[in-house]
């Protein structure tokens, strides 16, 4: 009687779990569909700005737009032809910004972690602080020095402030990967008798080298992005991709595939680093604030 | 649990700092930091310390005999310049809209991104991606490809419901910006969201299913809580990046038409680039700087909770 009840009350809860498997079902299948309609309708721009670049100019301005046509790659060809210069000023800039960045930063994010100096917050917070002030405020007088200083239209120049706009950045972020190094490989590292120089080479830099990584890769993202500082300090032996987008695109008679194909170019290699960085972007971008 | 530890004390044994310390063992401490600390100071506080001696000046660099002192004229013609004013209110106005949007947004894309679907991770990646594209890439997609009046993507999506060939840029210029700010910054929020959201205890929410609770109620009286501080931070450091919004002004409207979308940094770089009024620009950017510095303080206040700053012991 008693196992009787128990199998009958068994077989309910499956019939249950059954019935419920089975009410769920709409339910995925609908958050799958929007969670694709979103995402699509996010990346529409994204995905139009490329297929307008494969478009002949002729197709790119029709009412309706047009969705088939025969893809052509003489717009990126053309945009290529003229984009060459503006790409090596910015990887210039970005590569040479981003490996100042971290010979600064890592040694500043360690004494500001494992060995940390006194009032280590109060450095903390200046350097967090200097986000905060708009750079656009001094650009009259950041003109004025760059001239001064014969800076003015050189790639050092934008190596220089593209550091100081991204070491804050970087500072706590490493900082937040030193923090996890474990305590007890620096005491064994320690009682080995290791200095603080092989201390920092053979543990800690090994283990927070993926974050170091990540950390480069969204330098990289805001270096290479950057055009506030670029379209008021350079104008040609400088001049960086998106000053090309500025300056570089006729916007007379038929002009949208040309526009486009180029944007696609400069956005490509941000994109693609993006996505590699991906997992470790929303700690990058919270300062490491979260994991 | 913790998650938001950015500023956590090394609570270490090794790493607290001793008492006492030896005058050598502070400098070597201090060694690695100096290099990077001083290399802030001077890039970044030289040339605000510059902008105020040249706010005192009168000095248009295309004219010869360079700057001399003027007293406070560039001050007054700051506060009596309409221009100024009119930047400053519409920097907030794009900064708040855009953020509050992004917000929004970011929160129900979370939410949504939080449940399990077919191809969730592919999802993920298409909609971080308007934040990893170049912003001045972004203006232009939208200026043209996007918001063309006779060509536009999105007047043809529009067409059935009755929107004939808008010319976006010239009748809605402030929203047109609003819009790709929001549509930048969106990933952004989303990822910080969801972040808040993955790092929910399960054990409660199974516990508020077990009690009996709905969906919405445990959405709001243990979700919304839980989530204030990355909406916190979210919307602080959204601000610190989209108040300096310059691509979109700069790409789409030329901060028009007439002065319909000049924020500060346009109103600035217009000083610079086009009236060579480098104490004008110094001025007004004092004034801006006094301003964030003000908010900033705040911000920081903010910051400190937000990271549950806690005091090095030793």
């Amino acid at each position: 009687m008693t196992s009787l009840s128990l199998r009958a009350a068994s077989r309910a809860t499956t019939s249950r779990a059954g019935t419920r498997r089975i009410r769920q079902w709409p339910g995925r299948v609908g958050w799958t569909v929007l969670g694709w309609v979103v995402a699509i309708a996010f990346f529409l721009p994204v995905l139009w700005m490329v297929i307008t670049a494969f478009k002949p100019e002729s197709a790119a301005e029709t009412w309706p737009p047009k969705f088939a046509f025969s893809p052509t790659l003489s717009e990126f060809s053309s945009a290529f032809s003229n984009i060459g210069p503006f790409l090596t000023h910015s990887a210039l800039a970005t590569v040479g910004s981003t490996i100042l960045v971290l010979l600064l930063g890592i040694p500043a994010a360690y004494a500001l972690s494992v060995y940390p100096v006194r009032r280590w917050q109060d450095g903390l917070f200046f350097f967090i602080s200097t986000k905060m002030l708009p750079i656009v405020a001094a650009i009259g007088p950041l003109y004025v020095i760059a001239l001064h200083t014969h800076l003015l239209d050189s790639i050092w120049l934008l190596i220089i402030l593209y550091t100081a706009m991204n070491l804050p950045l970087a500072i706590w972020m490493i900082r937040s990967f030193m923090l996890e190094v474990p305590n007890e490989l620096l005491e064994a590292a320690r009682l080995d008798g290791a200095g603080r120089i092989r201390e920092m080479g053979s543990v800690i830099l090994p283990i927070v080298l993926p974050g170091v990584v990540s950390t480069a890769l969204i330098c990289v993202i805001f270096a290479w992005n950057e055009l506030f500082l670029a379209i008021n300090l350079t104008t040609t032996n400088a001049a960086t991709v998106p000053m090309f987008l500025v300056g570089g695109i006729s916007t007379e008679g038929l002009f949208i595939a040309h526009l486009s194909a180029a944007a696609t170019i400069a956005s490509v290699p941000v994109i693609v680093v993006g996505w590699i960085a991906q997992r470790s972007l929303v700690r990058g971008l919270a300062m490491g604030a979260i994991k | 649990m913790a998650v938001l530890d950015g500023v956590a004390a090394p609570a270490r044994a090794a790493r607290v700092r001793p008492r006492g310390a030896s005058r050598r063992e502070r400098w070597l401490r201090r060694l690695p930091l100096l290099p990077a600390l001083i290399y802030v100071v001077v890039v970044t506080q030289a040339p605000f310390v510059v902008t105020v001696w040249y706010s005192f000046q009168s000095y248009f660099w295309d004219i010869p005999g360079g700057a001399h002192f003027t007293g406070l004229s560039n001050y007054s013609a700051v506060f009596t310049d309409p221009a100024f004013r009119g930047s400053l209110l519409r920097s907030v106005i794009m900064t708040a809209s855009a953020v509050i949007g992004a917000m929004i947004l970011g929160v129900l894309l979370a939410v949504l991104l939080d449940r399990k679907f077919f191809g969730r991770g592919m999802a993920r990646t298409l909609i971080i991606t308007p934040f990893l594209v170049m912003p001045a890439a972004a203006a232009l997609i939208w200026a043209y490809p996007m918001l063309d009046a006779n060509y536009g993507l999105v007047n043809f999506l529009l067409a059935p419901f009755g929107v004939n060939h808008v010319a976006w840029l010239s009748t809605q210029p402030l929203l047109s910006v609003i819009i790709v700010m929001i549509w930048q910054w969106t990933p952004f929020m989303t990822l910080i969201v969801l972040a808040g959201l993955q790092s929910q205890p399960p054990d409660t929410l199974e516990a508020a299913k077990v009690d009996g609770a709905g969906a919405l109620a445990t959405f709001r009286e243990l979700t919304i809580p839980h989530l204030r501080p990355y909406i916190e931070l979210g919307v602080l450091l959204g601000s610190i990046y989209l108040v300096n919004t310059f691509d979109a002004v700069r790409l789409m409207t030329n901060g028009g038409p007439g002065t319909a979308t000049t924020n500060l940094p346009f109103f600035l770089y217009q000083k610079v680039d086009y009236a060579y009024d480098i104490g004008g620009a110094a001025a007004a950017g004092v004034v801006t700087v006094v301003l964030t510095i003000i908010v900033a303080t705040l911000a920081l206040r903010m910051f400190a909770r937000v990271f549950r700053f806690e005091e090095a012991r030793g």
